[in-house]
């Protein structure tokens, strides 16, 4: 009996350990039940387990795209949709929101032309969806651009695009070929496919911020022939089908070498330089889905949600002490001892919470009661029959077990089968249900069985069976 | 025991139940949410108050003929339609901004058909592994007992009280008109796995009673088994329950419709262990003794 109150001692400090983890790990929580600026001990360093919350609890936006891999060997299709991840994930890096989540999903419609590859992009707290997705999309088109020589042709577009400026201020507009054409720059070969990197820079006498494009080889060659068949003539640098920054070539370069200039300030110069390293998207994508939680409605969700979890546990506890009396308070301690666990789990792991999985929280709550119920009707049909208390409780034990073994594998295969179903929505309930159930089997035999012992009680006298009976017994 | 003994009578309520169930789901049919369907919906407010709802309708099927548009509580508004891109979305945002009127979007959700298809033939396929899978599981944990009925008949049993269990919550949801989505199916897979909890724990029992040999007929083992189950069942039902109308009445909007499913299905489950798997056994031993 020692033995098993030592072990009770054990369980009970545990268990305010963790409960401390839980608060301290909280920095919202913590601060808004204490007025001062103290902090608890350990604080900074638990403060890296706060809970994870999903987008429907915190906002955001959640995006899904159909990557289009026809035109891809079926053998690359792997690396196609690796680099295009990769790609998408560097895009997303620039909004600087924190936890993006970025990753491959393949749908699978059976009798369908084959599997989908989707592309799910999670953006916490961001809710302007139209920029997201711009910028999501978005590829950078950079080119360098020559000088036209004057002629003929120069002359007719220019004309061209005169004729289609004053038609805007008259109402009657000309409408030529010629106005798709730019007058005074020519396409050339040099993009930003040929783009090794590019670099923030400073410029050594303006300090102006200033974008550094290295080219690779073919790119560097390229470079060389261009500048040299333009020595005093214009290059201009086109971003986006706009001219960014135009500049007289001097004399030949060499290297690869090549700066864009264009009165930048540095977050505008910073961007640029991310969007030309994040490149080009290796497969085109196609939006398919599109979902947008206000950050007010997710908060709203974590409170009902947070009301829900405690009056859910105080009905609970309250119905078992009526009603199961001293078993029933033992049961509602390992019922503690079961929901720090868990939520410590859910911390450490991290567990994505969601409403979903929230409910699934709360429904395991209930479940977990199931094991404590069983042990307990079964050790009072053995006081029936006229055992001893502590014989009671071992039998009710050791007779209980089959039953909750057996119920709680076909929960944990009906977990299992809901995370394969799973959306993200269905995986926070499968998992935190699945989780629910083996911490609650865990804390049924172990917790309730320890405290129950430990409570040594060996002579069955009026008030002990009082204790012992449920319901309407004297 | 009375349950045993008038067993038919529970047997014509629950036949009786689900084919009214399966007449609702037929005659009134689901409403199926965005998800399994495809398509979008847009839930915005209007901070300074909203104009006149049918104004807003109109504007609305202006541009999108096929939305239908819902008033919120005060000043909040409902959009449904089928599946946006990004221009789409801005431009149902500006046509709700009637008159200039200031509106804050709450959330939005749009969904490509082909991955409403992937949702529903996946939530068929769930339902059924859950079913396989416990039966399969419970012929086996069962599998010693072989008399005086075989170990698969408890499964069998089980299978037909499952799908018992869940017919009758899903022709309340088309009854009543409930959004079906993914939510609902995850419901369903819940209840399922709860309510195979009350049958192993009655078959558990009558299991420990043949093998104990307490009692001297099949019918009276049974009923006792039930009797002595009886608490037990209604208790974990009943806590079972206390959250769920917790869940309910605070829990998050999301979550109530969800919650209300699985308060009747979890009620339903721990009425058929009772009422109609566990006198069903006695049937199908009754049958096996006439052949």
């Amino acid at each position: 009996m020692l033995k098993h109150r030592s072990w009770a001692i054990v369980l009970l400090l545990a268990g305010a350990l963790l409960g401390y983890f839980i608060f301290a790990s909280e920095p919202k929580l913590y601060s808004s039940t204490t007025s001062g600026t103290s902090t608890p001990p350990f604080a900074a360093s638990l403060s890296k387990f706060p809970f994870k919350l999903g987008l429907d609890l915190s906002g955001g936006t959640h995006l899904v795209y159909r990557a289009d891999v026809s035109q891809v060997p079926s053998g690359g299709v792997s690396d196609a949709l690796e680099s295009l991840r990769d790609v998408i994930e560097r895009r997303v890096n620039l909004f600087g929101v924190s936890e993006p989540i970025v990753q491959l999903e393949q749908g699978s419609v059976a009798g369908g032309s084959g599997s989908e590859q989707r592309l799910v992009v999670e953006l916490p707290g961001i809710t302007d969806v139209e920029e997201a997705i711009r910028q999501i999309g978005q590829t950078p088109s950079l080119m360098f651009k020559t000088e036209r020589p004057a002629g003929k042709e120069k002359d007719d577009i220019v004309k061209a695009h005169e004729a289609y400026q004053e038609g805007l201020k008259t109402g009657e507009l000309q409408f030529s070929p010629l106005l798709a054409e730019d007058p005074y720059f020519l396409d050339t070969a040099l993009t930003g496919r040929l783009l090794e990197r590019a670099t923030l820079e400073f410029d050594p006498t303006t300090n102006e911020p200033v974008v550094g494009l290295q080219f690779n080889d073919e790119g560097a060659a390229l470079f060389a022939a261009l500048t040299k068949a333009n020595v005093g003539k214009n290059i201009a640098i086109y971003l986006d089908g706009a001219p960014i920054s135009i500049a007289v070539v001097r004399e030949e370069i060499t290297g690869g070498k090549a700066v864009i200039s264009g009165n930048f300030t540095p977050p505008e110069a910073k961007q640029l330089v991310g969007r030309l390293n994040s490149g080009a998207l290796p497969v085109p994508i196609e939006l398919i889905s599109t979902q947008v939680i206000g950050a007010p409605l997710g908060e709203k969700a974590l409170k009902d949600g947070l009301y829900a979890g405690i009056f859910g546990l105080l009905a609970v506890a309250l119905f078992l002490i009526v009603w199961y009396r001293l078993p029933g308070l033992i049961a509602v301690l390992a019922l503690l001892v079961y929901v720090l666990i868990l939520l410590a789990i859910f911390k450490l792991i991290p567990v994505t919470l969601t409403a979903a999985g929230i409910a699934g929280f709360i429904l395991s709550v209930g479940m977990a009661v199931d094991a404590n119920v069983l042990i307990a009707e079964r050790t009072k049909e053995e006081l029936r029959r006229g055992k001893g208390i502590m014989e009671a409780v071992a039998e009710g034990f050791s007779r209980a077990w089959t039953s909750i073994r057996d119920s709680n594998i076909s929960s944990i295969l009906t977990g299992i089968i809901l995370f394969w179903f799973g959306t993200s929505l269905i995986e926070g309930f499968a998992l935190t249900f699945v989780l629910g159930v083996v911490v609650s089997m865990f804390s049924a035999i172990t917790v309730t069985r320890t405290f129950l012992y430990a409570l040594g009680i060996k002579k069955r006298n009026a008030l002990v069976s009082f204790l012992f009976s449920s319901g309407f017994h004297k | 025991m009375f349950i045993v003994n008038y067993r038919k009578i529970f047997f014509a309520i629950s036949i009786a139940a689900v084919a009214l169930s399966l007449f609702a789901v037929f005659f009134y049919g689901f409403n199926t949410g965005i998800d399994f369907e495809g398509g979008a919906i847009l839930e915005a407010e209007y901070p300074n108050g909203r104009p006149n709802i049918e104004a807003v309708a109109e504007a609305v099927h202006a541009k999108f003929p096929e939305a239908q548009v819902q008033s919120a509580g005060d000043a909040g508004i409902f959009v449904r339609t089928s599946d946006l891109t990004e221009a789409e979305h801005q431009e149902l945002l500006t046509t709700l901004a009637l008159n200039g009127a200031q509106v804050t979007e709450k959330q939005f959700n749009s969904i490509g058909p082909t991955i409403g298809r992937e949702l529903r033939q996946k939530a068929w396929v769930a339902i059924a592994a859950v079913l396989l899978a416990i039966v399969l599981f419970i012929a086996f944990a069962f599998r010693k007992v072989s008399a005086p009925i075989s170990s698969w008949k408890y499964g069998l049993i089980t299978l037909v009280s499952l799908a018992h269990d869940i017919i009758l919550p899903a022709g309340l949801f088309a009854f009543l008109g409930k959004e079906v989505n993914s939510l609902f199916v995850v419901a369903l897979l819940s209840i399922l796995g709860i309510s195979v909890h009350d049958k192993i724990v009655v078959f558990d029992r009558v299991r420990e009673n043949l093998k104990l040999k307490s009692f001297s007929d099949f019918t009276t083992t049974v009923g006792k088994s039930l009797e002595q189950t009886f608490a037990r069942s209604v208790n974990t039902s009943l806590t079972i329950l206390i959250v769920l109308g917790v869940l309910w009445w605070f829990g998050p909007a999301s979550t109530k419709d969800f919650a209300l499913l699985l308060f009747v299905g979890v009620a339903i489950g721990t009425y058929s262990s009772v009422f109609f798997a566990t006198p069903l056994l006695v049937t199908l031993e009754k049958w096996q003794g006439r052949r």
